[in-house]
């Protein structure tokens, strides 16, 4: 190897970095032709099969598109936020992966001294670190609503930011009765604990422990990524397209983006928490990551099946079911985790 | 020589930032500094090490808090012409006035803490946190030392939120 080059470990460590990203960006791709061939084929429909095999390469064809279109502006917009509240949005998403682990570690087939494992950064509060990274992505839709200056965008950016702010509480009283069994803040500490059975054939998943915990985390993702049958911030009866409303081209696509990114990263949360991450049987350890993006697929598959599924609620409906139900019960199930945590000991 | 650097660099971010919050004309843009501002101070408690605390900063000033200022700002869309402002010659009398207290209070800590270098939060800070992680720290501290300062403070939340919601509520 030639002298100038940075260390093996930084380079697989950039290497790695590079394989997220894209695979983030791809699987995003992938969801979008999954929630429209699986809408099409509820509705009794073919969906896009025109654009390579069964149209796989249909969000392909929409972002070459979409580079091609105009980039358009109101000319009451506020030109710097209007500009940077997509890029908020999608770096918000993006960055929220770097703490999910994937897989064990590898040396890639002896090339490396030392494994690296299959994880962007394991900082120890990788927990708080994604709420954190979450909430800054709310400025992306808040800013994004108010720079367009319109009606629709800033009633569908305020809307949205409060069904954010009001589910983040479950969201992370959920997450926290989680902490508590497994006393760590790292995911990868987290999905370790869940390792071994239960008598041989139940799998120590966080999600037997706390099932109330996992519909409560469910939910609130849902809302979180502000998708049917939560997707007021664009209720188009209502707002037309809520907080991107008056965004084309490029700038759209970012949302659009940051959307599907947000999904695969809530149901990644999902699968570290409460359904074991990356263990399971039957593969060797270097395949281990098989099992998480099956478990991630079949969480992103229930979304989609959900949202062709179930109606839109009422806001206030939505308001109220968070605020009164879901918070309390939420309370509740942490409050019983942390008694039966200190009973059993 | 690397972390010099850097604290410089975020150092003169955060002052800038902080400068624009109060010299910005569109209170959104105000907002959105402050949030970078808070943003910048983050990093510094990650250069020190206190990752929780550097967490804690992002998650309920830049992305708690903050979000509800925007909320307000937003709500009451304020359009203050730059002669608006009722007198600014007394503002600047009290500015001058704030401004000279707060650079006594931090000439006052800097002569103290210059003339006791070796106190107990030094030593504190000088023992190894990477064995227990700094979250599970800083959680024992505030539920054993700092436990009635901790209590006061959830008092003071809970009597605001009380008082929210008297506020809000016509009839209760």
């Amino acid at each position: 190897m030639p002298a100038w080059l940075p260390p093996p470990a930084v380079l697989a460590h950039l290497g790695l970095i590079l394989v997220v990203f894209n695979m983030l960006v791809l699987s995003a791709a992938f969801m979008v032709w999954m929630e429209r061939k699986v809408c099409a084929y509820i509705q009794d429909r073919n969906g896009p099969n025109r654009v390579g095999f069964e149209g796989v390469l249909q969000p392909f064809a929409d972002v070459i598109k979409l580079l091609f279109k105009e980039e358009l502006r109101p000319k009451a917009a506020d030109a710097l936020l209007f500009a940077i509240a997509p890029v908020i949005s999608a770096a918000a998403a993006f960055a929220a992966f770097a703490v999910i682990p994937f897989g064990t570690s590898t040396t890639l087939w002896g090339l490396l001294d030392q494994p690296i494992p299959l994880q962007v950064t394991d900082v120890n509060v990788a927990v708080l670190v994604i709420f954190a990274i979450t909430s800054m992505g709310i400025y992306g839709i808040v800013l994004a609503g108010w720079s367009s200056n319109s009606k629709y965008s800033l009633l569908g950016g305020l809307r949205s930011s409060a069904q954010m702010i009001s589910y983040e509480l479950s969201y992370g009283l959920a997450l926290a009765a989680v902490i508590m069994l497994a006393g760590s803040l790292s995911l990868r500490e987290i999905v370790l604990n869940q390792a071994g059975t239960w008598w041989g054939f139940i799998p120590r998943w966080y999600v037997f422990l706390q099932p109330i915990g996992f519909l409560i985390f469910m939910t609130a993702g849902v809302a979180e990524t502000n998708r049917a049958p939560f997707d007021f911030p664009e209720a188009e009866q209502e707002l037309v397209a809520g907080y991107h409303t008056e965004y084309s081209s490029m700038s759209f696509a970012m949302f659009f983006l940051a959307e599907y990114v947000n999904m695969v990263t809530v149901s990644a949360v999902a699968t570290s928490l409460f359904l074991g991450g990356w263990l399971g049987p039957f593969l060797p350890d270097w395949l281990a990551w098989v099992w998480f993006l099956v478990k991630v697929f079949l969480i992103l598959f229930f979304y989609v099946w959900m949202r062709w599924t179930l109606p839109r609620y009422r806001y206030d409906q939505l308001m109220e079911f968070g605020w009164k139900y879901l918070l309390p019960v939420a309370v509740l199930n942490l409050l019983a985790t942390a008694a039966l945590i200190l009973w059993i000991g | 020589m690397f972390e010099s650097i850097l604290f410089y660099t975020l150092a003169a971010f955060i002052l800038g930032f902080g400068v624009l919050v109060v010299t910005a004309r569109n209170t959104v843009h105000c907002v959105v500094f402050l949030v970078a501002n808070f943003l910048c101070v983050a990093m510094i408690y990650v250069m020190l090490g206190a990752e929780f605390l550097a967490i804690i900063q992002v998650l309920v000033y830049a992305g708690g808090i903050v979000v509800l200022y925007l909320f307000v700002v937003m709500l009451v869309n304020l359009k203050r012409g730059p002669d608006a402002a009722p007198d600014r010659r007394r503002q600047s009398r009290v500015g001058f006035v704030l401004a000279a207290v707060m650079l006594a209070e931090i000439s006052a800590i800097l002569v103290y803490s210059a003339a006791r270098p070796a106190s107990a939060v030094a030593a504190a800070a000088a023992t190894p946190l990477q064995t227990v992680g700094n979250t599970e720290v800083v959680g024992m501290l505030l539920y054993t030392d700092y436990l009635i300062p901790f209590e006061v403070a959830s008092m003071l939340l809970l009597v605001a939120m009380i008082g929210a919601i008297l506020l809000a509520k016509k009839e209760i």
